[in-house]
Order: structure tokens, then C-alpha cells, then sequence
């Protein structure tokens, strides 16, 4: 060693002792306030107020009276604080004939989301394993026919979907329109399967086939436990797709069976009687809160997915 | 008794023809090396042989039954990947006994079967492990257990040492030596790493282009390759190759060749071939080449200046020129050659191989 050490010191300088214990050393210090910090943590601040500030006011006023928001100040926090407007919402809010608010919609709008989620999301992750491991005959026709109608406009398909529920005796019901909302989440979910199982290694599928495993015992077994990150995409764009629609819910529903959105847009723009702010706040956050509670709870699995789909993709 | 026969097997990926007519056959416990440049079509034949690829013509036998159309978990064979190819989210335990599971196999007869293939393998302490936790030599210990445990007939590896380190790949190929030695099965082996192919091959075929240039054994293919494609391909540094002509008149009245001013004599050449071509290519391998005081004693001798010295450790490699051609010979470790030296080389003609000009066969 005493050799290194010698061409240390003439590499370092004239005396390397003391440069050693002066010198720089360890992790380099950044300033906490250099001017990179403050752009980024006022663009933060800044987008993160934009999308907050709405969320406050809405908060603060489903918690007031009718004659506290009389007074027009729309950010002064709700002095008698009173949950009425939101019991109001859930319960006894009129719609049309209906007068028991929100309730009905709520559970209408689970029972389209739970079959829409669980159908579209098993058809299309079978698809898209279908697709890039078996590459059967015309599998590249029909990858291209649905990716086509996933760029068709919905607006053009209305009125034959009317048509063939009408036929199929199923429009105007709840199955009506899980099928809908199936179909429409097809084209995307299975591209993003797809996508997920073109990325595993072709070398793993062709050793589960040397060891004797077939189409579906290669699905569940090999398949779909390393795709669970993005099963978990799948199921956070499909509940919140369906959970939001608004346009399928109006056409292909009836008042008894309208969606939580179609209903919550009938409370807001009834046109009789005073228009009572608090209640709309209160039932538009209670609308909202589905999606937002899954987020909450799978964002970071949402993000570990969309990275594992990008890094391999 | 064939092990692995294959009759005019084509394969075609649309309009290119990967593989053409080619027809091979394997003895039983015979370890083939399919050997050849990046995209000749060593991997396609080997998923052919597996069913991993449906063929466009042709027959493929295994043990003497026709499989051409068959599963490939109903061929007998197994296979092992360069990429490992791991379950990852099973243990290695799960990953040894997943094929023996899809077969429905007992599971008392699972745990003594994988229990034997790790024994083999030395992989006993690594059961429980995810392949994650593994290095890259015992993983694929543990994708060659995977073929192990379900005691196929032929192994099938997929350049199965490429994407290890260069030591851990030579410890490996002896284990895959030895394990051929103790099991005796048929094992074909794709690389393209020559001294994979000349360590472990019974017999090696070169292929190029879809098509099996040589089959034969190592020292076959090393010492008496078949045309020059073969003798260029095989060798590191490749062998020295002359452009000259084929006439008589030599030493005895023999024939010799001539290129430039110089001549070497043919009398001691092993023709294979009775046709003479005007036009030859001539070529002897670095390290059949002699230097010095050596030199003098074999048939043919000349000087040459020495370009280039390149000490390899256990040999050096020497750029020279021979009559204003690049020329390069081996000598041992610790020579003291200098760039811009004289020195005397010579060699054996009889150890040379000789090419039509024109058909690139062997002469
Ligand atoms: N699925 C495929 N579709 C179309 N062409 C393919 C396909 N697979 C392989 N090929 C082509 O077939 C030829 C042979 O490929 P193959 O993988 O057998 O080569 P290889 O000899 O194994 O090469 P390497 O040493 O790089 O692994 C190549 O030209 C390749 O481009
Ligand atoms: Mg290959």
C-alpha cells in the first residue's frame, strides 16, 4: 500500500494531510432556497391551489345554511356548521317524480359498475394475451379492427346501439347498458394488455409450453400474476370511465334506472324552487367521491403500473 | 438408433425462407452444437425441433416417431433458454415442479424428482428461493433442472451460457459436460461461441444462411472444413488465406502453388478432389504456422516482416507480411518478436486447406 500512497501525494499536492481533512467531503450541500427550489415548489403551489381551491369551496358551502350563503361570500368558512344539505342530497332530494335523492342513482350506478368493470377487464386481458402470445391466424386483422373502433366517434354508434338493445329486449335496463360500457372499454383495455403481455419475455411462454401448459393454464398461472400492476390500471380507468359517464347513462337508461351522474345533473339544473347551492355542492362531492376514494387507495399501484407498462413497453 | 431425425424441413416467416430443406439426423446420446453466424437460423430450427414453430414442410422424428404435428410437452424434449426464461413470481421449487404438476404427476414422485434434479445441480439450497434472488449461473442451473425433472429424451439449449461472465461461462460448460456424460441423453446445443462448440460437441454443424454447411466432429471441422466458408468461420484469428494458382512443376514434379513470387510446394497435400482448378485459395491457420530456428526444418519456409505484435498471454499474435500480403502466425507467450523485425516462418503444407476459387469446395 505505501506505494498508493506516495502517488497520492504527488497527485494531490504539496500537503496532502491537511488537504484530506479541510477538503470537500461527502455528500455535496445544496441551499434549500436556490432558485430551482422556488420554481418548483411554486409551480406545486400553484397547481395544486388550482385544483383545491374549487374542492374548498365546494366543501365549505355544502356545509352552510341557505341563509349563510345568501351573504355571497363564497370563501368564508361556514359559520353554524350543518350536515343537513348533505342528508338532503343522499336521501330526500327530488328528482322528477323521485324524491329520494341521491340514493337511488348510487346504487344504480354500482350495479353498471361492478359487471362493467369485472366483464370489460376479463375479456380484455384473455384478448390481449390471446393477441401477443398465440398470434393466431388474423390476429393482426382483428387487433387493427378494434384499435379502428376505439378512434369511431361514440356519437356515430348511438343510435344502432338504441336499436340492437331495443332489439335484444335489454334497453333501458341495467344490462343494457353494462354491455355498453363493455363493449366501448374493449378497444382500449385490451391495447393496454396487450401492450403488458408483448412485454414479458417470449422465452417464458414458450418454456411454460415446452412444460406442457396450455392456453389457460399459462393465463392464470404464469400470466396473470406478473400482470396484477396492470390489472390494477385497468380496473382504476374502467371504475372511473363508467362510475363518470354521463352520455350512455342518459341515452340508454330510464329514470328508474339512471346512473348516479344523470341523476346528480337532475338535482343541479332542477328548475323549481330556489336553487339550493349546498345541497348541489354536497351531491356533487358525493358523486365524486367513488373515483377519488380509488385513487386514494391504489394511486401508488396505479403509478407502479403505468411505470412497468412504460419502462417495458 | 437415431435419437433426433429431421427430413427437408423448410421454414418460411412469410415470403423469407429461414430454413431450407434441410434434413439432419442425431444419435441417440450424441451432443450436437448447432454453430453459426447471428441470423442463420440456429434458434428456428431448435424451436422447430421443440414445436414451439409450426413448420412449412418437411418431418421431424424423435426416437423414431413422427412428432411433426405434435405438442410440444408430447415430444420428449426440453428446453432451456438464454434468457433463463423463470417463472418469476414461483420459487425455484415451483419452477422445477410446474411441468411435472401440468402433467398431473403424484406429488410424492414431484418432491423426490425435484429433490434428485437439485442434488444434480446443487441447487438444494436455493428451493425457496424467487428467481429474483438468484445470480445468473444459478438460474440457469435452475432452467436446466426445469428440462431434468421431467426426464426428457433430448435437451435443447438455446445459447444457454451467453448471458453469463466469461468465467462463470466456462465453470457452467464443464457442468453441462459433465451432466451429459451422466445422463447420456441427446442434447443439442446452439451457440455461437466457437469454443463451446469445439469443448462439448460430439459433432457440430455449421450453418448458414438456413443451411448446414458441415456436420461433423470437431476436429473434423477444425482440421478439414469443407469449403471456405467453414474454414473462415472457424478459428480466432481466422485462418490466413492466399488467392493463387494451381500448376505443376513443383519440388518431385508435384504441383504447387504459386502467388506472387512465391511457390509452395503440394506434393504432401492430401487431395480430396481429382479436379484441379487453375484458380485456389490456400489456407493454413495461425497456429499451424512455425517461427525461427523451427521454421527451416518444415517443407516450406519464406520471411516475412512483422507488422504487428499482439501478446495474447498464453500466445502472441503476430501480423507480418508474406510477399506484400497480411499474414499472421502464432508463438508462444514470452517471445521477444519486435514490430519491424525479419523473421523466417514456414509451415506443412499438408496441414493447409485448399478451395476451388470458383465453387469454394474443398480440393
Ligand atoms: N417470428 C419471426 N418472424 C419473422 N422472421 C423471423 C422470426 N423469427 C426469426 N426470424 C428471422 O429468421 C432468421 C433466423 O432467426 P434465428 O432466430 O433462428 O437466428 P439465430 O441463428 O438463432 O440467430 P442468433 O444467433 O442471433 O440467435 C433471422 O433472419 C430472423 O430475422
Ligand atoms: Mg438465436
Amino acid at each position: 500500500m505505501a506505494d498508493v500512497q506516495t502517488l497520492n501525494t504527488v497527485a494531490v499536492g504539496t500537503d496532502p494531510v491537511t488537504d484530506r481533512i479541510s477538503g470537500p467531503r461527502g455528500a455535496k450541500p445544496r441551499p434549500k432556497l436556490s432558485r430551482r427550489n422556488i420554481f418548483i415548489y411554486g409551480t406545486l403551489i400553484v397547481v395544486a391551489a388550482y385544483y383545491l381551491v374549487p374542492l374548498y369551496v365546494m366543501v365549505v358551502t355544502s356545509l352552510k345554511g341557505m341563509p349563510e350563503i345568501r351573504l355571497g361570500n363564497i370563501f368564508a368558512p361556514p359559520v353554524d356548521i350543518t350536515f343537513e344539505p348533505w342528508v338532503k342530497a343522499w336521501a330526500t332530494a327530488c328528482t322528477g317524480l323521485n324524491c329520494d335523492g341521491l340514493s337511488r342513482g348510487f346504487w344504480n350506478s354500482v350495479q353498471i359498475t361492478v359487471p362493467s368493470v369485472i366483464f370489460s377487464i376479463a375479456v380484455a386481458s384473455v384478448n390481449g394475451y390471446a393477441l401477443s402470445n398465440w398470434r393466431f391466424k388474423g390476429a393482426d386483422t382483428f387487433f387493427t379492427i378494434l384499435i379502428v373502433g376505439a378512434f369511431i366517434p361514440y356519437q356515430v354508434m348511438i343510435y344502432p346501439i338504441v336499436i340492437l338493445l331495443r332489439e335484444i329486449g335489454l334497453y333501458g335496463t341495467l344490462w343494457g347498458l353494462v354491455i355498453v360500457h363493455s363493449i366501448f372499454g374493449m378497444p382500449i383495455l385490451t391495447l393496454l394488455f396487450r401492450n403488458y403481455f408483448s412485454s414479458v419475455p417470449e422465452e417464458l411462454f414458450k418454456a411454460a409450453r415446452v412444460d406442457g401448459a396450455g392456453f389457460w393454464r399459462i393465463y392464470f398461472v404464469i400470466m396473470l400474476p406478473m400482470a396484477l400492476p396492470i390489472f390494477v390500471v385497468a380496473i382504476i380507468i374502467q371504475i372511473t370511465g363508467v362510475w363518470n359517464d354521463f352520455l350512455f347513462g342518459v341515452i340508454y337508461t330510464k329514470p328508474d334506472t339512471y346512473p348516479m351522474t344523470v341523476q346528480l345533473n337532475n338535482i343541479v339544473n332542477s328548475v323549481q324552487g330556489v336553487k339550493e347551492y349546498n345541497v348541489n355542492m354536497a351531491a356533487t362531492i358525493l358523486t365524486g367521491l367513488v373515483p377519488l376514494f380509488v385513487y386514494f387507495v391504489s394511486g401508488k399501484l396505479f403509478v407502479r403500473g403505468i411505470a412497468a407498462g412504460a419502462v417495458k413497453g | 438408433m437415431q435419437s433426433v431425425s429431421i427430413r427437408d424441413l423448410t421454414l418460411k416467416f412469410g415470403a423469407l425462407e429461414v430454413l431450407k430443406s434441410l434434413s439432419l439426423d442425431i444419435e441417440d446420446g450424441e451432443f450436437l452444437v448447432l454453430l453459426g453466424p447471428s441470423g442463420c437460423g440456429k434458434s428456428t430450427l431448435l424451436n422447430c425441433i421443440a414445436g414451439l414453430l409450426d413448420i412449412s414442410d418437411g418431418q421431424i422424428f424423435i426416437k423414431g416417431r413422427n412428432v411433426t404435428w405434435e405438442e410440444p410437452k408430447d415430444r420428449g424434449i426440453g428446453m432451456v433458454f438464454q434468457s433463463y426464461a423463470l417463472y418469476p413470481q414461483m420459487t425455484v421449487k415451483g419452477n422445477l415442479s410446474f411441468g411435472l404438476k401440468t402433467a398431473k404427476v403424484p406429488k410424492d414422485e414431484i418432491d423426490r424428482k425435484v429433490a434428485r434434479a437439485a442434488e444434480v445441480l446443487q441447487i438444494e439450497a436455493l428451493l425457496d428461493r424467487k428467481p429474483s434472488q438468484l445470480s445468473g449461473g444459478q438460474r440457469q442451473r435452475v432452467a436446466i433442472g426445469r428440462a431434468l425433472v421431467r426426464d426428457v429424451d433430448v435437451f435443447l439449449f438455446d445459447e444457454p451460457l451467453s448471458n453469463l461472465d466469461a468465467k462463470l461461462r466456462s465453470e457452467l460448460r464443464v457442468e453441462i459436460k459433465r451432466l451429459h456424460h451422466r445422463l447420456k441423453n441427446t442434447m443439442i446445443y446452439v451457440t455461437h461461441d466457437q469454443i463451446e462448440a469445439l469443448t462439448l460437441a460430439d459433432r457440430i454443424a455449421i450453418m448458414r444462411n438456413g443451411i448446414i454447411q458441415q456436420l461433423a466432429s470437431p476436429n473434423e471441422i477444425y482440421n478439414r472444413p469443407v469449403n471456405l466458408y467453414v474454414a473462415g468461420f472457424m478459428g480466432s484469428p481466422g485462418m490466413n488465406f492466399m488467392e493463387g494458382t494451381l500448376t505443376g512443376g513443383g519440388p518431385d514434379g508435384g504441383p504447387q502453388l504459386r502467388f506472387g513470387s512465391t511457390s509452395i510446394p503440394l506434393d504432401r497435400y492430401p487431395f480430396a478432389a481429382d479436379a484441379r482448378p487453375e484458380k485456389v485459395i490456400f489456407g493454413i491457420r495461425p497456429e499451424h504456422v512455425s517461427c525461427g530456428p523451427a521454421a527451416a526444418d518444415e517443407p516450406f519456409s519464406a520471411d516475412v516482416e512483422i507488422e504487428v505484435v499482439e501478446p495474447m498471454g498464453a500466445d502472441t499474435l503476430v501480423w507480418a507480411i508474406l510477399d506484400g500480403k497480411e499474414f499472421r502466425f502464432r508463438v508462444d507467450g514470452h517471445s521477444d518478436l519486435d514490430e519491424g523485425d525479419h523473421v523466417r516462418i514456414g509451415f506443412d503444407p499438408a496441414r493447409a486447406s485448399i478451395f476451388d476459387a470458383g465453387t469454394e469446395l474443398r480440393l
